[in-house]
């Protein structure tokens, strides 16, 4: 027994956890809810697949084959892991202060677009190391003011984040495919409407060894850094009492309006970037391609991850895995590839309702409170 | 009149898009009112609106009955949104979370179930010709109407009414104001969210069966482009008044007309950025009509958004 100065006499201890240290107990119950989420999750769409006359197992099968299986399928799972960390801290980040924020795809378009945009002029002339400077920082410039005017229109005018940001990005693929299809289309390209490419010699490359781009390291360290903006500054406590009662925060002096602009301009600067390398690293320009669905699918990781930057890492891997094994368990069970919208759909519900669980399982109180 | 026929042919066709265009917008809208009238906010209509235009296809095709088709669309409607109630009650459980989740559930699921129904062409509404006095055929065609389209007046003239009139309406206000206050009146609070929203989920099913039977007509995965979406945004400019909801879903038909319609006379240059019409049209109602300081006129007070 670690501690013992808790408890009381006739507290019934049945459970193995009642002899863990507080600390790990209270933790624990941030590792096991999400877990059994997952498994709820995986057992009921089992039965959706049974239904339908599938086999869950092979579905798994399969998806584990697809996801983690062999060192092919962890590449791909790790090239597609690599944007859902920028669009999931886009959602994490502003939801520290509260804010719902799900257009993270419009800025992950303009981001890759205008990263896109600014390398035309520059392409027959700068050094490598230039261009890719200038369409990073292009990219999250876009992307920052994107979503920052979010989080403006929201603290100024009392515009609901949530529609504003999903509205704008229907008007962020409008200007995308205004520009793509007009004035900086490359005429050199017959097929599909794209900017000039930025040429495979200025492409990033990968991580030697590996066929995945630096774009994934670059935004596991970003996590890394926003975990401790958010955990370990000042203006993660002020954002972090914003998002936990917004009068009191305005009541002591915080700065709440600023807050909320530059926490939405965090985000979406991420999902710009992730717009970047999606351009750099993936597909060397801009087109409709870039309007894949990873901003969506980084709001689901992002609330997998109860929004903490260090977890969306793994979180996104595992989602990442999840995509990657689509086209394997379209062809082998003959399933439409919106089978895993579905699996995400119901993770997400199960997820949520999952929160009703936080604080109410005896298992993981302290003891004498619960 | 004549010296312009570009203009007319426009504003022609605009009227025309309007009264066809509006007919999703008004009933997600008059739905989602209905579901925050109580008190609760549910952003899975847009789910519940692509859901609806696949389960009305797939009725009407393998029934041959697009009537049926809209019923059945209204009836999967409201399971989801007695799911979106059911879920909301528990406790720490966001209704606009649960609402974007079922968003994304909703969209995964039709588009699951309705890969078989992309290419086959189902049975269509039918629609009412009012335009027969004239010899325009355009305003002919801009008069062909959707019966649809006069049920959701007719559904929009009884929910205004009703609301204000009937025990039902009194007890969703209620709720909707103050959840103390309904459950001080012995309202069972939960039970009357759940209701309001599945009854605003089958009005949005309904909406949705309008987009695959009748305009455009067809089921495709790009079906629907945030109208489930706009609509929530809508009822905040509507002020939570069914009448004004119609109004509103008007201006939006014109609005999501615009790019069609010059693009029927030739103008093209643009194209994309008048089809994004309706959404900057949205995002600057919203600017226009809300405010950080005052809460809303007309807004129920329990709920989330305008908290």
């Amino acid at each position: 027994m670690a501690d013992t100065t808790e408890t009381p006499g006739f507290a019934v201890e049945t459970s193995m956890a009642s002899d863990l240290p507080e600390r790990f107990r209270r933790s624990a119950e941030f590792v096991v809810i999400p877990l059994l989420a997952l498994i709820v999750s995986g057992i009921l769409f089992s039965v959706f697949l049974a239904l339908l006359g599938k086999s869950p197992v092979g579905f798994f099968a399969l998806v584990w084959k697809g996801g983690f299986g062999t060192s092919f399928s962890w590449q791909n799972t790790l090239v597609r892991a690599a944007p859902l960390v920028f669009t999931a801290l886009c959602v994490a980040i502003p939801a520290r202060l509260g804010l719902v924020i799900i257009g993270g795809e419009g800025a992950l378009v303009l981001g890759g677009f205008a990263a896109a945009a600014i390398a035309i002029p520059m392409i027959d002339w700068a050094p490598t190391f230039l261009l890719l400077g200038v369409m990073a920082i292009a990219g999250m410039l876009a992307g920052g003011i994107w979503i920052g005017c979010v989080g403006a229109l929201r603290h100024y005018r009392g515009v609901n984040e949530t529609i504003a940001s999903l509205l704008m990005f229907y008007i962020a693929v409008s200007i995308l495919n205004f520009f793509v299809e007009g004035a900086l289309r490359d005429p050199s390209d017959p097929n599909k409407p794209s900017t000039r490419p930025i040429g495979s010699d200025n492409m990033i490359g990968v991580i030697p060894g590996t066929d995945v781009h630096w774009g994934l390291l670059v935004g596991v360290l970003l996590c890394g850094l926003l975990y401790l903006l958010m955990n370990r500054t000042t203006f993660g406590f002020a954002a972090q009492v914003a998002g936990g009662n917004l009068r009191a925060a305005q009541s002591q002096g915080l700065p709440v309006g600023k807050l909320m602009v530059v926490s939405c301009a965090i985000a979406g600067a991420c999902a710009g970037l992730a717009g970047f390398f999606e351009v750099a690293a993936i597909h060397g320009k801009a087109n409709a391609s870039l309007v894949a669905g990873y901003g969506f699918t980084g709001i689901l990781v992002s609330f997998l991850a109860r929004h903490n930057p260090l977890v969306i890492i793994p979180v996104a891997i595992f989602l990442g895995g999840i995509a990657a094994s689509g086209g394997l368990v379209q062809r082998r069970m003959d399933l439409p590839d919106a089978t895993v919208l579905v699996l995400q759909g119901l993770l997400f519900v199960v997820i949520l309702v999952s929160e009703t669980f936080y604080g109410r399982l005896s298992i993981f109180q302290s003891k004498g409170e619960a | 009149m004549g010296d312009d026929p570009g203009l007319m042919t426009v504003l022609l066709a605009m009227f025309a898009g309007a009264i066809r265009v509006s007919t999703p917008f008004l009933f997600v809208s008059l739905g989602e009112m209905l579901t925050e009238k109580s008190g609760r906010i549910n952003l899975g209509l847009e789910g519940t609106l692509v859901f609806g235009a696949m389960s009305g296809y797939a009725i009407s095709y393998h029934t041959g009955s697009p009537w049926l088709g809209v019923l059945v669309a209204g009836f999967c409607g409201s399971l989801f949104g007695a799911l979106h109630g059911f879920l909301c009650k528990l406790p720490k459980v966001n209704d606009i979370a649960i609402g974007i989740a079922l968003m994304l559930f909703g969209t995964g699921l039709a588009f699951f179930f309705g890969k078989p129904y992309i290419q086959p062409s189902a049975p269509r509404l039918p629609s009412i010709s009012f335009g027969s006095w004239s010899d325009h055929p355009g305003i002919r065609q801009a008069l062909e109407i959707n019966p649809l389209f006069l049920l959701g007046i007719a559904l929009a003239v009884f929910l205004w009414w009703a609301l204000r009139n009937t025990r039902f309406g009194l007890i969703i206000r209620t709720t909707g104001d103050s959840a103390p206050a309904a459950l001080a009146l012995g309202i069972d609070v939960n039970r009357v969210r759940l209701l309001s929203t599945m009854a605003g989920g089958f009005f949005a099913g309904i909406g949705g069966s309008f987009l695959s039977l009748y305009y455009p007509g067809s089921w495709t995965e790009g079906l629907s482009s945030g109208q489930g979406l706009m609509a929530v945004a809508l009822v905040i400019f509507a002020r939570w008044n069914p009448i004004y909801c119609f109004w509103a879903a008007l201006l939006f038909g014109a609005a999501g007309a615009l790019g069609p319609a010059l693009q029927s006379i030739g103008v093209s240059r643009g194209y994309h950025f008048f089809n994004a019409a309706p959404y900057i049209l949205t995002l600057l109602i919203m600017i226009a009509s809300t405010s950080p300081r005052r809460s809303l006129k007309g807004a129920p007070g329990e709920l989330s958004i305008t908290k």
